[in-house]
């Protein structure tokens, strides 16, 4: 029996992991745990379309897949530029990132 | 019974979230990941989303917190040196987490009478009876097709297109990866 | 399959002929032989559809136009245009007229433009007016109509600018399609005004719809045929807008008889007659047709009286006789306006077909002695019927028939209209008028043809020792055409023959199912008996006095040659200038227009609100935006992160209540 009643507990839920995932972003450096954070979020997000899902039929539970599809995707190519900087720099420090600044 | 369960869980993957996040050294952050995700997994399987949790655990766990690890490793970042910013962007953090927190607690008050009030008055062409419907059929064609034949005629009718595109997606980050990967091309 | 159906053959014949010789022109000016065959052939073959088309409606004369549909052109919600050619009666005589006349220019071109370096350009240009005109003349819609309308007008423009080396010509083709732009604004509005009253702009829904849609005499069709007859003045060269025709002369003399003389110009006749029911629904407009036709005719007939350039003679000459036209159509009589289109094509093409010659003549003979004096100034020729005794026996002819003598074909057309508006001014006196000054050109035109003819053939030659003896008649390939024209402008008459004389109206009656419309909305009746007699005996005395009149005054006196006459005094000279009526348009509306465009639109809205204010305003409003927007650019991946939240908090706030 699906549990419909948890629908605000799950948005909620999802809530604090999601704002949990930002802080992650906010206060680290290493670029490998701030992309863990990221995957965090996602999964947060991937839990409100869970959610979502029972009230909306099975579209939010494909939405997830796709979802998993690009984290997976993310995380191959986040990685493998990852590593292409580590090379570079020696470092995943995201203090040494600053090419940008011009 | 499923409340219980369910809070427990969810006690669980917040307590796995912030280790992630405070833990200093890598590994044990992406441990501190791994078994949150095994905790949404299981609120997956609550939520009605059986498929879903399985492959939760299957591709996140399994396969993308492997890579993780295995590139940690590879790096061999284990013995982290100081690595969270300074008081000030821990200030800003805290700011910004708080009207974060502010903005989307007011979710748990989501209901599905109030989602359904508000999904009225939202300007979309979706009537809200067949919305909710929409969620009934789902639930049918579950119990008449099984939990992976409920999810495999949407995913191969309606949302074929994108479907395809997210297969060339990979197959692009497939190569793109490997073109970064490699020294020397 | 019927020939109605092919009617589209009729206009790909002389566009496929523009894309040869376009081609030509283009990769092999030199090869004059296909040019020669090409060129003229697909006129005759275009003849030879429009004859098969009038024989079959000859053999059964349909009561509703055959519409054949191409393609559809625009289908914009509802406005459904389609590509279209209607076949009924009118189109069919003009299609006669335009690949009639047209095949007897073209291989009359072919003499005149033997030696010319743009041959086969010529003939693209040619190819593709009659292509155009055919589409003016067959299309079943305003706006295919319009693509005609608009495509004569560029051709026009091209053939009068033809030997462009001299701005003088490019010059007058500019004036020619600048003055017919404001036309064309009126036929534009016109059109506007037709959608919204009908919802349509076919042909056959407007002229059907028109009695039930529009109240007579209201507001509405006075608007729509004011802004059609504004038109019609730029196109058929009427006041205020003629002063382009004359100027037009500068191009070859082929392209005068055809666009200037034959075809184009009467488009505007050809709207009138199409549109009639309109006209015949508002009275003040078509009064205004009549007056400004009537009007036109006296003021042009006047000019022509003290011209010495033989083409501008006729030029002005042509101008008159369109506004006989107008008062034609204007009076209701719209058959009697076509019959003199169709008149005035066969012997005004003659006349300038016949000059054309007369030049061709006059220039070589003026090449071979290296004489620099000009080939068109009639005070230059004189005695010319001794060396072209054909070229003046067929111009002879026309000018007969110009003058309005029996039983030539103008004669009739022409007191057909000048019936007309004397019948009509029964109800509406101000016709008598019109009526009045018809007469009075017709005395004016009968006296300048005979002065021409007399300046141009007649008393002793003028052209110099030496050159006299180059002068001769012109080759076979121009005189034939020339003949066929005569003949046309012998028996034309023949089309519309009156009762008078034993006819019984066939030309009339021919039109009758595409006039119906606007005869069932006021039918003139025509002058019987003793007055039908008075009317007709008073325009052949007229005639005949005019030519007397012309003939004595010529060659009463001496005339000198171009460079040794004395200039023009008084109210000859205001003739000779055209009542300065260039150099008013010139003071009036050239001279503010280019201050305008100077010190307003150049200096003041393009130097300094384009260029100033929105070009370097926009570069400078950017800079400084950059500039400061430059700041938040730090280089910092944190600080791009922190913005990026803000950022999404904001939105979030919006999206969440």
């Amino acid at each position: 029996m699906p549990a419909t009643s948890l629908l605000g507990p799950s948005l909620g839920l999802s809530a604090i992991l999601f704002s949990l995932g930002v802080a992650g972003v906010l206060l680290r450096r290493n670029a490998i745990v701030l992309f863990m954070c990221i995957e965090l979020m996602l999964n947060a997000v991937n839990l409100s379309f869970i959610a979502l899902a029972q009230l909306h039929g099975s579209g939010g539970q494909i939405i997830v897949l796709f979802v998993m599809t690009v984290a997976a995707a993310e995380a191959a190519v986040g990685l493998a530029i990852i590593l292409a900087i580590f090379r570079l720099k020696q470092s995943v420090d995201l203090k040494q990132l600053n090419l940008l600044q011009g | 019974m499923t409340a219980v369960v369910f809070w427990v869980f969810a006690a669980a993957a917040v307590l796995g979230a912030t280790l992630c996040v405070l833990n200093r050294n890598p590994v044990a952050s992406a441990m501190w990941l791994m078994s949150t995700m095994f905790s949404l997994a299981a609120i997956f399987f609550l939520l009605g989303a059986e498929l879903i949790g399985i492959l939760q655990i299957l591709v996140y766990v399994g396969a993308i917190m492997v890579v993780f690890l295995f590139v940690i490793m590879l790096l061999n970042l284990t013995r982290a040196t100081t690595d969270l910013r300074g008081s000030g962007s821990i200030g800003a953090t805290v700011v910004i987490i708080g009207l974060l927190l502010i903005e989307l607690l007011t979710l748990w008050r989501y209901t599905p009478a109030r989602l359904a009030a508000d999904l009225a008055q939202a300007p979309t062409l979706s009537d809200p009876a067949t919305v909710f419907a929409a969620g009934e059929l789902s639930r049918h064609e579950t119990a008449v097709r099984g939990v992976v034949g409920g999810l495999a005629g949407p995913l191969f009718q309606v949302y074929l297109v994108p479907f395809e595109i997210t297969s060339v997606l990979l197959l692009t980050a497939l190569v793109g990866a490997v073109v970064l990967a490699k020294r020397r091309l | 399959m019927t020939f109605s159906h092919a009617v589209w053959l009729a206009v790909a014949l002389p566009l496929a002929g523009f894309l040869v010789n376009g081609a030509l022109a283009l990769r092999r000016p030199r090869a004059t032989g296909l040019v020669s065959v090409v060129g003229p052939g697909v006129l005759v073959a275009a003849f030879v559809v429009a004859a098969g088309i009038f024989l079959e409606l000859w053999r059964e004369p349909p009561h509703a136009p055959t519409v054949v549909s191409l393609w559809s052109w625009l289908p914009v919600g509802q406005l459904q245009v389609d590509l279209a050619f209607q076949v009924d009666q009118l189109s069919a005589v003009m299609l006669l007229i335009v690949t009639g006349v047209g095949s007897l220019i073209h291989l009359y071109s072919v003499g005149y433009m033997k030696a010319d370096p743009g041959y086969a350009r010529f003939f693209a240009y040619m190819n593709l007016f009659v292509a155009f005109m055919l589409v003016l003349v067959l299309g079943s819609s305003f706006p295919v109509m319009f693509i005609g309308w608009e495509g004569v007008g560029l051709c026009s423009y091209l053939l009068i600018g033809f030997w462009f080396n001299d701005k003088v010509n490019a010059d007058a083709g500019l004036k020619a399609f600048i003055m017919n732009r404001i036309g064309d604004v009126g036929f534009l509005v016109a059109m506007f005004l037709i959608w919204r009253a009908f919802g349509s702009l076919d042909f056959t829904w407007v002229t059907g719809h028109a009695a039930d849609t529009l109240a007579p005499g209201g507001a509405v069709v006075t608007a729509i045929t004011l802004f059609l007859f504004l038109g019609c003045t730029g196109k058929s060269a009427q006041i205020p807008l003629y002063t382009w025709l004359p100027d037009a002369m500068a191009g070859p003399t082929p392209v005068s008889a055809l666009i200037h003389a034959a075809t184009m110009v009467t488009a505007g006749v050809y709207l009138v007659a199409r549109t009639n029911v309109l006209f015949a629904l508002a009275p003040v407009s078509s009064t205004i047709v009549a007056g400004i036709g009537a009007l036109t005719a006296l003021f042009a007939a006047t000019i022509a009286l003290r011209q010495y350039d033989i083409k501008k003679v006729l030029a002005y000459s042509t101008v008159s006789q369109l506004g006989y036209m107008f008062v034609g159509v204007g009076t209701g009589a719209y058959a009697a306006g076509m019959f003199h289109l169709a008149t005035h094509a066969f012997f005004k093409a003659l006349l300038f077909l016949g000059a054309g010659s007369v030049i061709h003549a006059m220039h070589e003979a003026y090449h071979a002695t290296h004489s620099h004096e000009d080939a068109q100034d009639m005070r230059n020729m004189g005695g010319l019927r001794h060396a072209m005794p054909w070229t003046f026996g067929l111009m002879l002819v026309a000018t007969l028939a110009i003058a309005g003598i029996p039983p030539f074909s103008g004669f009739f057309s022409k007191d057909e209209i000048l019936s007309a508006a004397f019948a009509r001014g029964g109800e509406a006196p101000i016709y008598y008028l019109f009526y009045a000054m018809g007469i009075l050109a017709a005395l004016l035109t009968a006296y300048y043809m005979a002065r021409l003819m007399a300046m141009t053939f007649l008393g002793p030659n003028r052209t110099g020792e030496r050159e006299r003896t180059h002068l001769h008649e012109a080759p076979w390939i121009m005189t034939g055409p020339l003949l066929a024209l005569g003949v046309l402008s012998t028996v034309g008459g023949a089309l519309n023959l009156p009762h008078l004389v034993g006819g019984h109206s066939a030309l009339e009656r021919w039109l009758e199912p595409v006039l119906a419309p606007g005869l069932a909305v006021g039918r003139l009746s025509m002058p019987e008996g003793s007055t039908e007699y008075l009317l007709v005996g008073a325009a052949v005395a007229i005639g005949v006095i005019g030519l007397l009149l012309g003939f004595r005054a010529t060659l009463g006196r001496g005339i000198l040659p171009a460079r040794e006459a004395p200039p023009d005094t008084g109210f000859a000279l205001v003739l000779n200038r055209k009542y300065y009526i260039d150099e008013l348009y010139e003071a009036v509306v050239v001279r503010p227009l280019l201050w305008l465009s100077r010190v307003v639109l150049w200096r003041g809205v393009d130097q300094g609100l384009v260029d100033g204010a929105a070009v370097n305003g926009a570069a400078w409003t950017s800079r400084v935006f950059g500039g400061g927007l430059r700041l938040l650019q730090t280089g910092h991946v944190g600080a791009y992160v922190v913005l990026f939240l803000v950022g999404a908090l904001w939105i979030l706030r919006a999206v969440i209540r």
